[in-house]
């Protein structure tokens, strides 16, 4: 970029003693345009390095807000499944187990269905049929999460509620995974959070698996057709294999967006904080613990153990995202480009 | 042997046609989720939907109201936010586009703008909570204008980034060749040649707050009454819809479903908008 700069100015020198062109910037005027051109660098500059001092003011804050809890309850904070404002012992154990199983549950049915998506999207539909069908998932991502809470609380849990009764005595009959099963059928609970937040990430996980699967150079699944694959073995055993760091850092981004989806478990998920190891029963998950009692939290231990929470929650996508993009840009490094 | 191979064939074609099946099932699997809940956000949307909504306060349970006041908060707030997150993240982008190219910091900013983005958005009104909101000892419009600003910050940064980053450098160079100043350059050439990305970028941010709750809980908090007042906890749609649909009174959840109409067609008009305008120049 200096060289530019440094070029532009001797193009301007070099035009000031001409007398067939002459130089209308007095020296002052030049100096100051310089002195702009710096000006709006450092300022762009400094802006663009603001972000990087929101995300530090951002992990800052919280654990220091936070502190008080951790120091108050020690590390026994991370698996106490205590939640009692009243007495004060508060631990995060329930809302963690919340946040993680219910993301767990919207992978486990979104992963599949979104590869499904991307395959047909990609390797399927017409040329006039991908366009429509793409955006159309990607309207999903747009929708307003709290209208993904209404229509869960209203709509969609009567609906699962209706049908619990049927996993009760079939699911929940099984040896092992059995006890998932078995609960209240009440419709709400950690399932109905896992079906929504799968809702909710399949638009981000299949929007970059198609992305990624555009980017297989036709000469490999032609290769394979030519060996007489079929376009299931070609997806399976060329595409997918060259995306697959890819693919595995999309299904971390979306992840990350269960795991901090806030209002859509909020209305769901029954905020209690128990910890039942049955699905259908009720739970919490550290965004929906923060919406429904950061607000009403008067106590400075309260507010201070909430802020701990969210100090958790920071982490945990922090990490989860840091992995996603490495693995994103894994693959934009192996095409020579980084428009991932 | 040839009935084995045939057999085997057979397997593989069969197992071909299933698993293309299921990719097309799963789309339209998809597909139904997005129909039901639009037709459920349109059906309970438009029973409550009447004049009343644009023209009164939200009510008193038991009694008839509108959502004016939530309405005129959520722009004052959207509108704020839009007014520092616009030049701020048109400028950053600035930075890593044309000034920045290849260096290493620019690489660690984009990937830090990048988890911003996708950071969860009630850790960010946490953060506002403990350096606006406790400082001032209030709840307060402006602190949710701020939360709304973060959120809004990374997503202009990076589509000004992407499209500056399309814009051709004979471009540049022939504005420097010229004698350009570099600012004026950025300002009349790069600027010019990338307008409608960068207000895609726009847009798209606006659709992303303009549906966001979780950050306004407890930053802007609500208002029973109108208010204006930025400096004071200032009613808005998103938390309205929330305390309204929470509630035991069908009036209030009445509302809550009008305003959820409205919140909805609201980011799905600007999302089509911005898809509209980006047709023609994709990053990709």
């Amino acid at each position: 970029m200096d060289d530019t700069r440094d070029a532009e100015l001797g193009v301007r020198k070099a035009a000031a003693p001409s007398p067939a062109v002459p130089s209308r910037i007095c020296p002052a005027r030049s100096r100051r345009l310089h002195a702009m051109d710096r000006g709006f660098r450092w300022l762009t500059g400094g802006l663009a390095f603001l972000v990087l001092l929101l995300l530090v003011g951002v992990a800052l804050s919280l654990f220091l807000r936070g502190w008080e809890a951790f120091h108050h309850f020690g590390f026994a904070f991370f698996w106490s499944d205590a939640w009692d404002p009243v007495t004060e012992n508060f631990g995060a154990l329930v809302p963690i187990y919340g946040t993680l199983v219910s993301s767990l549950i919207a992978l486990l049915i979104a992963v599949p269905i979104s590869f499904g998506i991307a395959l047909f999207i990609s390797e399927l539909a017409p040329e006039w049929l991908r366009q429509p069908v793409g955006s159309a998932i990607e309207l999903l991502a747009g929708i307003p999460s709290i209208i993904f809470g209404m229509w869960g609380l209203f709509v969609f849990a009567p609906v699962l509620g209706s049908a619990e009764p049927w996993l009760n005595d079939h699911l929940g009959a099984l040896p092992g995974i059995g006890a998932l099963f078995r609960g209240p059928p009440m419709g709400i609970g950690m399932l109905t959070a896992g079906i929504i937040l799968a809702i909710m990430v399949i638009p981000f996980i299949s929007a970059i698996m198609r992305d990624v699967f555009l980017v297989v150079p036709a000469m490999l699944k032609e290769s394979a057709y030519g060996l007489g694959a079929t376009t299931w073995e070609m997806a399976r055993h060329v595409v997918l294999p060259y995306t697959r760091t890819a693919v595995v850092g999309g299904v971390f981004l979306g992840l990350g967006r269960a795991l901090g989806e806030t209002m859509a478990v909020t209305f769901v998920i029954g905020n209690a904080h128990d910890l039942h190891i049955s699905l259908l029963d009720v739970g919490n998950s550290i965004a929906a613990a923060l919406a429904n009692e950061f607000a009403e939290a008067f106590s400075p231990l309260y507010k201070s153990a909430l802020m701990a929470l969210g100090f958790i929650l920071f982490i945990i996508t922090f990490m989860v995202l840091v992995l996603a993009k490495l693995m994103l840009w894994r693959l934009g490094q192996g095409q020579g480009k980084a428009g991932l | 042997m040839k009935a084995a191979g045939n057999a085997r064939y057979l397997r593989r074609r069969v197992w071909n046609i299933f698993n293309l099946g299921m990719a097309m099932a799963t789309t339209l699997f998809g597909l139904f989720w997005l129909v039901w809940i639009l037709w459920t956000t349109l059906s309970y949307g438009a029973t409550a939907f009447n004049l009343e909504l644009f023209t009164g306060d939200t009510p008193a349970p038991g009694s008839i109201g509108g959502l004016r006041n939530a309405f005129v908060g959520s722009l004052l707030m959207i509108g704020v936010a839009v007014l520092i997150g616009t030049p701020v993240g048109i400028l950053a982008g600035t930075y890593l586009a044309e000034f920045a190219q290849g260096r290493r910091l620019a690489g660690a900013i984009r990937f830090f703008n990048d988890i911003l983005l996708s950071a969860p958005s009630i850790v960010i009104g946490l953060f506002i909570y403990a350096v606006v909101v406790v400082p001032m000892g209030h709840f307060s419009g402006l602190a949710g204008a701020l939360s709304l600003a973060i959120l809004f910050l990374p997503v202009v940064l990076r589509t000004t980034d992407e499209m500056l980053g399309l814009v051709p450098s004979t471009m540049r160079e022939a504005a420097l060749a010229l004698g350009a100043p570099h600012w004026k350059m950025i300002v009349q050439v790069s600027y010019r040649a990338a307008r409608s990305g960068i207000l895609t970028g726009v847009l798209l941010a606006v659709a992303r707050i303009s549906g966001e709750t979780a950050p306004l809980l407890f930053t802007a908090l609500s208002n029973q009454f109108f208010s204006t007042n930025l400096d004071q906890p200032i009613a808005n749609v998103p938390v309205v819809i929330f305390q309204f649909a929470m509630s035991p009174y069908p009036e209030w959840q009445h509302l809550a479903w009008a305003g959820a109409l409205i919140a909805a067609m609201a980011v799905l008009v600007l999302s089509l908008v911005s898809r509209f305008l980006i047709k023609d120049r994709s990053p990709r």
